[in-house]
């Protein structure tokens, strides 16, 4: 194809995504489009396996049946986001074996709020409300962005999300609602993931690039300013329900904007944790591999006994 | 089926499709990688139908799927775009007709 011709096809694509139309794997598309693609929504996708990480630490823990079977649910769900996610990053052609071989190496990133420990059983209720509720804010728009596959999977997945978010504000509650030992214990776990929850929407504007083509190619409908924006002043007043203080001395409501203020972020802390200088970094990492590598020999016995099978029935054909 | 850089088979894709109710069609949900047809059934029951999603689940290995290209859309669509008596709209009929 010449330069002349791709330009061409370029236009056509683009403004078919204008006029809101989907574009579906086996349409021609960008190679910048697909690699961009094939990053975020793998990106998506191992943020849902590593996430099952810090909240299955809990589930042998949790304090009640109820509660159990609650965060059983939802760790297997997560665990469902990242295959409904793999799944549709296939459909770009790359396979599966690649992706994970991506995660395992580094080379991928996942969403830094996972390098975070889960100390304590408040931290679950937080993780919750804040960090799936931070989740939702992010995903719903995807839910109608161009490429069919990803914004299919992010229609199951927001679907799923609001139980999470729920299960989690209920234990932030229960706990609220206590003993003193238990409210300190809700109020130290909002002190920990709040601010890391911030984080979760990515850079300042000023200092976040490609927004304008993630725009274009509804990857992104608001900025992360704008989304950050939004979950302060949707979370503050669930705070203030739970009777606990959100950590920043700067927060106070603005009249003029309609919005809250807020206290600086700590990026250097943001990136510290995203160049893998975080608290659990090497050990969500190593926990990952290892279950991948250990669970080789239960594959190939699945693989070398789905042959045998087949070798079978095409003999007894015979 | 894909061979890793090992040279070794890895489970292969499957793609999904679930009929949420009697009375539906089968719709595709998505895909999973499983080691044969009867445990693609049963990652399919898990991974698409946690929530009564599905009565009924097809499961047929990619690979056997035959899909047109949209390079060929002209050729294979358009020629219905012209042929609009194959439409209710296009015969004149008085308004005095009822029913019809
Ligand atoms: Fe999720
Ligand atoms: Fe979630």
């Amino acid at each position: 194809m010449s330069e002349k011709e791709i330009k061409n096809l370029e236009a056509i694509f683009e403004a078919k995504i204008a006029r809101d139309e989907k574009i579906e794997p086996k349409d021609w598309m960008p190679e910048k489009y697909r690699k961009t693609h094939i990053r975020q929504m793998s990106q998506h996708a191992h943020s849902e396996i590593v996430g099952m990480l810090p909240e299955g630490n809990w589930i042998t823990r949790a304090p009640s049946l109820r509660r159990k079977v609650a965060l059983l649910a939802k760790v297997q769900d997560e665990a469902g986001h990242g295959l409904y996610l793999y799944s549709a990053t296939e459909t770009l052609g790359i396979s599966r074996e690649e992706l994970y071989e991506q995660l395992h190496s580094g080379k991928a990133k996942y969403s830094s709020i996972f390098n975070y420990p889960t100390i304590t059983w408040a931290d679950i209720g937080a993780i919750g409300w804040l960090v799936d509720g931070a989740a939702i804010i992010n995903q719903v728009p995807l839910c109608s962005t161009s490429f069919g596959p990803y914004a299919r999977a992010m229609v199951r997945v927001c679907k799923e999300e609001s139980f999470h978010q729920r299960q989690g504000y209920e234990i932030m509650l229960t706990l609220a609602n206590g003993t003193p030992e238990q409210k300190e214990m809700a109020q130290d776990a909002l002190n920990r993931w709040w601010w890391p929850s911030l984080m979760m929407f990515g850079p300042t504007d000023d200092m976040s690039t490609h927004t304008e083509q993630s725009m274009k190619w509804k990857l992104k409908r608001k900025t992360n300013d704008e989304l950050r924006q939004q979950f302060i002043d949707q979370t503050v007043p669930q705070a203030n329900i739970l009777g606990l203080s959100i950590p920043d001395p700067d927060l106070k409501w603005n009249e003029e904007r309609g919005h809250y203020d807020f206290g600086p972020i700590n990026w250097d802390e943001f990136w510290q944790v995203v160049k893998g200088h975080g608290p659990c970094n090497k050990e969500r990492l190593q926990t990952r591999v290892d279950a991948w590598e250990e669970g080789e020999w239960v594959r190939d016995a699945a693989m070398a006994y789905a042959e045998k099978k087949a070798e079978r029935k095409v003999k007894q054909a015979g | 089926m894909s061979e890793s850089k090992n040279n070794k088979k890895n489970w292969p894709l499957w793609e999904v499709f679930v009929r949420s109710k009697n009375g539906l069609e089968h719709r595709h949900f998505g895909s999973l990688h499983a080691a044969d047809a009867e445990m693609a059934l049963e990652n399919a029951r898990d991974v698409y139908t946690r929530r009564n999603e599905g009565v009924s689940i097809w499961v047929v290995e990619s690979k056997n799927i035959t899909a047109s290209n949209p390079k060929d859309n002209g050729e294979l669509f358009e020629p219905a775009s012209d042929k609009v008596y194959r439409h209710p709209t296009f015969y004149d009929l008085p308004d005095e007709v009822k029913h019809m």
